[in-house]
């Protein structure tokens, strides 16, 4: 294990846990490329991503991982059915716009699916809605409403009611506070909700 | 546009020189045979021991052998300088660069207007049709008489993309890498039209005399016409009124249809610059060449490409008309079907499809880190964000 390393970000260390060495990884809005760069090192893992922000997408080069300018809504057709391991969709789910679509593309073509999103149901966010009247805004949704990239606000619970209601198998969950995990009321107490998902 | 080009140096090459490599004949693929075969070629840097750092630029439509640097007694740097040379994306100080003349061309490698050994006279329109894939096996003899087993990369943006997928398709087994910048799978209908219309001007031209006209007047008025064209499609909307506007140029001696406007004596001028180096059958073959490609062969091109280990970026620019993005994605799409490694950017820019040639630091940082990659064998960099 690698969790000695200090500045690897927690739902990183969570989702490297999830991964078996030498998988085929898909990170769908993979960002500046951390993730998948840290699951090529420690894991061995044979990774992709796909991002729209040309800047991350230099990140990425130089990192020397193999990424694909674009939008992950425009379709992972070109994939056949189970050619990975995970795909991962982590803290991009809320900025999908078909997110059914996406979904249920990611869950054929991966596995294994890790769905990664800031929890709208956080106590903090809770209590800004109903003491403040206000759009919430905390460590995990850090934008004012004017300018979020967020499309969808789910919670933990919705997440998990729309599992239920897809057929869609929860393996694991994994649920992060303000800089630990949470095992209590997640809904409630947890910022970050982690799912290793995979269709029944 | 790229934020991040702390990392962008500059060298110059300073003196190159063009080489020549003569063989006897080569075999077309539409069953012709022509020889001998003379192509032209430059090389910058130095050729490693284990031959492992070997570099193949090919070239545009009007693009030739020289790269990089400056010849003896001149001043104007090669076609692709500010990419190649000391430091910068084909960095000379790592990798041994050769860029050749294409088959068919008329910079130094074999072409419509040398000499057929069957009269003494040029060619002309006795030259056979090639295709890419003939421009590809000349390259390809080269690339073998230089005792080069596999290259370290095949590059080039437009036509030379085109040569690329030829390479990739055809020789995946010579190549590490290859990428393809602003280039397509097969010419969409628009890319052969307006091919078309320069063809159409160049044979209109009275002077062209069904391409006999290397004893008098070239038909020099047909191939300008046919440069303004192609220079309007390299160029976008936004590219044009930014450079040009609608200025005036300086009132001089007017008639009724004098260029007025600075972008009608920008494309003049390219027009009658263009003549004064490139010879309007080669412009002819070499823009049926293009037309004609088509580097799937026919079949899916995933299906080609399948197996493939060379692993593959792919380039393309936003305001790029002439070669949309979507052909690029395309590529992209039958390698990722076809489970090649690949990596596609596309770039930011307002020059269309000019911006290969533009875009410098952009190409520099992807090609640079990519190249890198491919040379040390790295799955990821060592260099962590570097």
């Amino acid at each position: 294990m690698i969790m000695a390393r200090k500045d690897v970000q927690l739902d990183h260390k969570l989702i490297m846990d999830l991964i078996t060495p030498q998988s085929k990884v898909l990170d769908l809005g993979c960002g500046n490329g951390d993730l998948l760069y840290l699951l090529a090192k420690e894991k061995n893992a044979h990774v992709h991503g796909i991002e729209i922000d040309e800047q991350e997408i230099y990140k990425c080069v130089a990192k020397g991982l193999n990424v694909f300018h674009g939008d992950v809504d425009s379709g992972l057709s070109e994939f056949g059915d189970k050619s990975f391991d995970y795909v991962v969709l982590n803290q991009s789910l809320q900025q999908i716009i078909h997110v059914d679509k996406v979904l249920f593309d990611a869950l054929r073509v991966g596995r294994k699916v890790i769905a990664g999103f800031p929890n709208f149901a956080y106590y903090r966010s809770r209590m800004q809605m109903f003491f403040l009247g206000k759009t919430p805004v905390t460590g995990t949704l850090p934008y004012q409403w004017n300018e979020t990239p967020n499309l969808h606000f789910l919670s933990i619970t919705d997440f998990k009611d729309y599992c239920r209601s897809k057929d869609i198998n929860i393996e694991k969950s994994f649920y992060i506070g303000q800089s630990r995990r949470v095992f209590l009321f997640p809904n409630l107490f947890a910022q970050t909700g982690i799912f290793l998902i995979s269709k029944v | 546009m790229i934020n991040d080009s702390k990392e962008i140096r500059r060298g110059t090459l300073g003196a190159v020189q063009v080489r020549f490599f003569t063989f006897d004949s080569l075999k077309l693929e539409s069953g012709d045979k022509i020889g001998p075969v003379t192509i032209a070629y430059e090389t910058y840097g130095s050729l490693n021991k284990d031959k492992t750092n070997a570099v193949l630029i090919t070239h545009a439509l009007s693009g030739d052998a020289h790269a990089a640097g400056v010849h003896e007694g001149k001043d104007d740097p090669g076609w692709w300088d500010a990419l190649i040379g000391p430091g910068k994306a084909f960095d000379t100080e790592k990798y041994f660069v050769i860029c050749s003349n294409v088959l068919g061309g008329c910079k130094g490698s074999t072409g419509p207007a040398s000499t057929n050994p069957k009269n003494g006279k040029p060619y002309a329109l006795d030259f056979p049709l090639i295709g890419i894939n003939d421009i590809v096996n000349a390259q390809k003899r080269l690339v073998d008489q230089l005792g080069i087993e596999k290259l370290l990369s095949v590059v080039g943006g437009s036509m030379g993309g085109q040569q690329v997928l030829s390479w990739l398709s055809r020789y995946p087994q010579k190549l590490r890498s290859a990428i393809p910048i602003a280039t397509t799978i097969r010419h969409s209908p628009q890319q052969i039209a307006f091919n078309e219309v320069g063809r159409q001007a160049i044979m209109a031209d009275a002077h062209w005399k069904s391409g006999n006209y290397y004893d008098g007047p070239h038909p020099s008025q047909g191939l300008a016409v046919a440069r303004m064209i192609g220079h309007i499609t390299y160029m976008s909307d936004k590219s044009m009124a930014e450079k040009f506007g609608r200025d005036k140029k300086d009132a001089g001696e007017h008639f009724k249809f004098t260029a007025d406007f600075e972008v009608e004596g920008y494309l003049r001028y390219r027009g009658d610059s263009f003549v004064k180096r490139f010879d309007a059958n080669s412009y002819l073959y070499i823009t049926k060449a293009m037309d004609n490609f088509d580097a799937s062969g026919g079949r899916r091109f995933d299906d080609v490409l399948r197996g493939i280990k060379a692993k593959v970026m792919v380039i393309s620019f936003k305001s790029d008309w002439l070669y949309p993005a979507y052909q690029s994605k395309e590529i992209v799409r039958a390698c990722k079907l076809a489970g090649v490694e690949t990596t596609y950017c596309e770039v930011d820019s307002s020059y269309g499809h000019d911006a290969f040639l533009l875009e410098v630091d952009e190409e520099t940082y992807l090609i640079k880190h990519f190249l890198k990659k491919i040379f040390y064998a790295y799955e990821v960099t060592g260099d962590y964000g570097a």
